[in-house]
């Protein structure tokens, strides 16, 4: 830290605008870098200024504090976690074609500069994982699970609120640092001793690290919340083996984040540690050694990876049986099998450094303890299977990403279980087969799980169904467009192609990235049918409306409420008997929406400031520590400690619903209800869905 | 001078270019880019294993790929196939669809077991001919390649003799690299101030590309080296044209090599009088004269004797006890796991 640093700057002069490098050397590479740094730069500034100028217009900064920002609703909260997660998906999908584009006119050489392709795949991967996966699957749980379990919030509805600021902090990092520059490096793991200020001692890790660390705080608080909700605020008659497998997998999910986040906050704060204090954690010298971190990372990374699949799991279960109109095959297994899944998650993150020297004898070990996650798995693959099978299957949109998941995803398995083998592994590790496969499981795993969700529950969140004609289009786009882009970089990875590879000198490579380069255009192109499904969906909404709140012929209590959910979601907080609670509801007397005998006052959680103070507090104060701005950093963390305190001291922290006005919001929505027709399942994506479903059985038979 | 630039997979590979299947590819090309067109004995055995695997794993994923299609179709909405939306467990499915996932994994785990004790990357080949020791550093952004028996060592080129077992011992001068020669076996990961081993061989005179695995920064897709597997007589011929032309390795050479930067660059700098390597070309650069314990040194962070020098002479060629390993051998067979180097020696 010897450089001249301002006390209000910092570090931070002009060199940190991206087209500072190019004024100062104007080659033609430097120039062609600095326009797309700056472009993409100035799109984010664009679209903060657009967002202010929409909201100043029409005169919504007050909705948007008031309704929104401060809203405790896990509603809410769940939605604006996946508008983060869109927005990160969009910036980071931008990258990977323009990686491909490098990569398919990259025969010795490609216009990007290997700096700007470092930045690149490092962005990519931070975003993709850190904010776009985590928020999109935390939006989703935090909709859906307290639905299924018949509760009216989570445990922690303030927490909740500062889990999404302190997400939306670290995505802003990595956003600002498109306009001051540079980010880091180190790819999406940041190993040291590369990222050790040795090295690398600018402002990109530091950027990367707090960017990281934000995240995983988030990751931990929100483990946190999901868990003891799904203990202790399940409705009564919920016992364990009736929750929905959706939520079982939500679980799993928390609890593998309340004890695999830690290691990589840890991992990060003793970098950080190293690169502002002179400690030798990970340095290659004065004792440092640099496996420690990478046994860390990957304590967190390999748990990771099923934190981010389970709920995907979860979802397809809830997709493959609603839309095949039949209970869930071997729910006992399913259940087991994912508890099996999360616990040997922990027990085989030696498997990403198979190459670092150890005996031969640990590394059989960690091999086969990897093929044994490969049992419970290829065991769910054929509870899907038998659940379809006898079934009455509908294809709608979440169905397409379910069967394109389950034909991709087992490829995902086999491409696993070969880098699984640690002699094989030797071959392939580090190369293009490691980056097809993870994008093999995560692509079709992860992210077809969230689309099919979110076209799922959509309707649920907003009271009308997305379009079907563009969802499908935009469906079949990304499984033709994953296979183009992903199959081609197996063939790379069995060629000796090494991942995060700026340029390369095999001619032989080229058409292999030609076509993945094709593939990651049909992916954009997937990415704006997803635009144009959104777009068509709103503009027909009232055409498309589901106000009886069952489009699908649901089976858990979701789907026994009005669309959009009041904000108490329970007028009465149901009791359950079953498993498929609702399902057993429409099937058996009494009826799908019996009127309660009598109404209470209701008492939900208020609005609250914490999560906007403590998101910006933690942005700046990220910010700061990044640029060397200590008085930021100093100001910042007051600012925390202080509301932290003083949220000691609030009072009025709930409000009541007098139980008049849930009565009367009730009885209208039954009185709406009253008025709609019944479908059959051979209407379901007509315009004649209004959300009410024929009575089960007659409802599929056609 | 020594310094050959060698063209690169470049010309060869042309003929390669458009040809679709990864295989083929593989089978036609004297490229040898892959462990499926194998050789050595460790990339034949890589291959086979793969193979294995992907048929012993296929009984589990092909019906998946067979079955859904059919049942998709076969129970479709609109179709009239049995519907039993009631049911939801079946003892014999359960036991079929736990049943052969076990059996196949277990089939793997031995198999998995097997070929990883057998291809440990630390165990020494068996042959007749004692193996060759040659000592790889890795810096940013060149390989350099250190033959102590010899005396020499060799930027981006490695040259061993066909047929005999080559025993790699390997660290990195800078950050965490990865050393890989897909055509001839496994890759290792080289770490600073620590030691890794790596076995291979090859078969039959050829030339491979060998690579960096791990990124290091801007240089990282250029640190690419070539492997020249030659007859005996003319590997001799290399190491003595190389004691005779080499750049001498003294302090000024090592910091040269130290400094970040492409072999491209160390050679314009070290022999200036020689072309500069052209795009896509191995920029190569030999040295003669190596100070005695030079690897040691690098490993440990001391600075080289550079006055005392190793091997001039070289050892004799045949007179190594086949059957007993000499005392080095012994002393490095003890050094069987990646260990940290004294951590108190001074920084160079």
């Amino acid at each position: 830290m010897s450089e001249e640093t301002s006390w209000l700057l910092g570090r931070l002069d002009a060199s940190a605008l991206p087209f500072w490098d190019a004024l100062q050397h104007p080659t033609t590479p430097n120039v062609v870098n600095a326009v797309i740094a700056s472009g993409a730069g100035a799109m984010v500034l664009l679209g903060a200024l657009a967002a202010v100028v929409f909201l100043t217009w029409t005169k919504r900064w007050r909705w948007l504090w008031r309704e929104w920002l401060t809203s405790p609703d896990h509603k809410k909260i769940g939605i604006m976690f996946i508008m983060i997660a869109l927005v990160m998906l969009a910036r980071a999908v931008i990258e990977a074609v323009f990686m491909r584009l490098q990569q398919a006119v990259g025969l010795d050489g490609g216009f990007l500069t290997a700096e700007h392709f470092g930045q690149l795949f490092t962005t990519h991967g931070t975003i993709m994982v850190f904010f776009m996966a985590m928020p999109f699957l935390t939006g989703i749980i935090n909709y859906v699970m307290p639905l299924q379990i018949g509760a009216r919030d989570l445990s922690f509805p303030v927490m909740n609120s500062i889990s999404l600021g302190l997400t939306a902090a670290g995505a802003a990092i990595v956003m600002v640092s498109l306009i001051l520059a540079p980010f880091s490096t180190g790819g999406w793991s940041g190993y040291p001793s590369f990222t050790e200020s040795a090295t690398n001692p600018g402002a990109g890790v530091d950027y990367w690290i707090w960017a990281v660390t934000l995240s995983t705080l988030s990751s931990t608080l929100t483990g946190i919340n999901f868990a003891v909700t799904i203990y202790k605020r399940r409705a009564p008659g919920m016992q364990w083996f009736r929750l929905p497998l959706f939520t079982w997998t939500a679980l799993c999910t928390s609890i593998l984040m309340i004890f695999g986040m830690p290691p990589l906050t840890v991992a990060t704060a003793l970098l950080a540690l190293d690169r502002y204090l002179d400690f030798h954690f990970f340095t290659v010298d004065l004792g440092g050694n640099m496996m420690n971190y990478i046994n860390l990372f990957w304590a967190f990374g390999h748990p990771e990876v099923y934190i981010l699949i389970l709920p995907a799991f979860g979802i397809f279960s809830e997709v493959f049986s609603t839309f095949s109109g039949k209970k869930l095959y071997g729910y006992g297994a399913l259940v087991i099998a994912t508890m099996a899944i999360a616990v040997l998650s922990f027990t085989v993150w030696l498997h990403h450094f198979f190459t670092m020297g150890q005996s031969a004898h640990v590394n059989a070990i960690f091999g086969i303890a990897t093929m044994l996650i490969g049992i419970p798995t290829g065991v769910k693959i054929y509870d899907w299977m038998l659940t379809m099978f006898r079934g009455r299957i509908r294809f709608s949109v979440p169905m397409i990403y379910a069967v394109g998941f389950i034909l991709l995803f087992v490829l995902g398995g086999l491409t696993g279980i070969i880098l699984a083998v640690p002699s094989v592994d030797y071959q392939i590790h580090n190369t293009l087969f490691l980056v097809a496969h993870f994008h093999n499981m995560l692509i079709p795993g992860l992210l077809f799980g969230m689309l099919a969700g979110t076209n799922l529950w959509f309707p649920k969140a907003f009271g009308f169904r997305l379009e079907e004609r563009w969802g499908r289009r935009a469906a079949i786009g990304w499984i033709v467009g994953f296979m183009l882009a992903f199959f081609p970089l197996y063939a790379l990875g069995i060629l000796g192609m090494p991942r995060r590879s700026a340029a390369f000198f095999e001619p032989a490579y080229l058409p292999w990235t030609m076509a993945a380069m094709v593939g990651a255009v049909v992916i954009l192109f997937a990415m704006l049918f997803l635009l144009i499904q959104l777009w068509v969906s709103v503009r027909d909404r009232h055409a498309n409306r589901v106000p009886g709140g069952d489009p699908w012929d649901g089976r858990s209590l979701e789907w026994s409420i009005a669309s959009p959910p009041p904000a108490y979601n329970f007028p009465v907080i149901p009791e359950v008997h079953s498993r498929d609670a609702y399902m057993r509801q429409k099937e058996t007397g009494g009826g799908a929406h019996p009127r309660p005998d009598a109404y209470g006052d209701i008492e939900m959680p208020a609005s609250s400031a914490m999560g906007p103070i403590i998101g910006i507090a933690g942005f700046l104060m990220a910010f700061g520590l990044t640029w060397y701005q200590w008085w930021l950093v100093v100001a910042a963390g007051a600012v925390s400690l202080v509301a932290l305190i003083a949220r000691g001291f609030v009072r009025n922290a709930t409000r009541v619903i007098p139980a008049a006005e849930v009565r009367r919001e009730h009885e209208a929505w039954i009185a709406t209800l009253d008025s709609l027709t019944p479908i059959t399942r051979a209407d379901e994506q007509t315009r004649a869905n209004r959300g009410l479903p024929a009575s089960p059985i007659e409802g599929a038979v056609q | 001078m020594s310094t050959s630039s060698l063209h690169s997979t470049a010309s060869v590979g042309v003929r390669a270019f458009g040809l679709l299947a990864v295989f083929a590819l593989a089978g036609c090309s004297d490229a040898h880019l892959t462990f499926l067109d194998p050789q050595g004995p460790v990339a034949a055995a890589q291959r086979h294993q793969f193979w294995l695997v992907i048929a012993v794993t296929s009984t589990v994923v092909l019906p998946v790929l067979v079955l859904t299609p059919w049942i998709l179709v076969r129970y479709r909405y609109g179709r009239q196939a049995a519907y039993r939306p009631q049911w939801g467990f079946s003892k014999l499915a359960d036991l079929v669809i736990w049943g052969v996932p076990v059996l196949v994994v277990i089939v793997l785990a031995i198999t998995a077991w097997r070929s990883t004790l057998a291809l440990d990357p630390y165990k020494p080949l068996t042959s007749d001919t004692p193996p060759l020791e040659v000592q790889v550093i890795g810096f940013d952004w060149k390989w350099l390649f250190v033959y102590p028996e010899q005396g020499i060592a060799s930027v981006n080129r490695l040259v061993i003799p066909a047929g005999r077992p080559v025993s790699f011992e390997l660290t990195s001068a800078s950050v965490m690299q990865g050393f890989f020669i897909p055509a001839l076996g496994s890759q290792i990961d080289v770490m600073n101030r620590m030691t890794t081993k790596l076995h291979l061989q090859a078969d039959e005179t050829g030339t491979f590309i060998g690579k960096n695995m791990q990124y290091n920064g801007t240089g990282f897709h250029q640190q690419r080296f070539v492997t020249q597997a030659v007859a005996p007589a003319a590997f001799q011929r290399f190491v003595d044209r190389t004691r005779q032309d080499g750049v001498p390795l003294d302090a000024d050479a090592y910091r040269a090599l130290d400094e970040r930067g492409t072999a491209a660059r160390l050679r314009q700098r070290l022999a200036p009088e020689t072309a500069v390597a052209e795009r896509g070309e191995i920029a190569t650069l030999a040295f003669s004269a190596l100070p005695a314990g030079f690897f040691d040194a690098v490993v440990a962070h001391e600075s080289p004797n550079w006055n005392a020098r190793d091997g001039e002479d070289g050892p004799p060629e045949t007179g190594t006890d086949q059957d007993e390993p000499t005392n080095r051998d012994e002393r490095r067979h003890e050094r069987r796991n990646t260990q940290a180097a004294t951590t108190g020696s001074r920084q160079s």
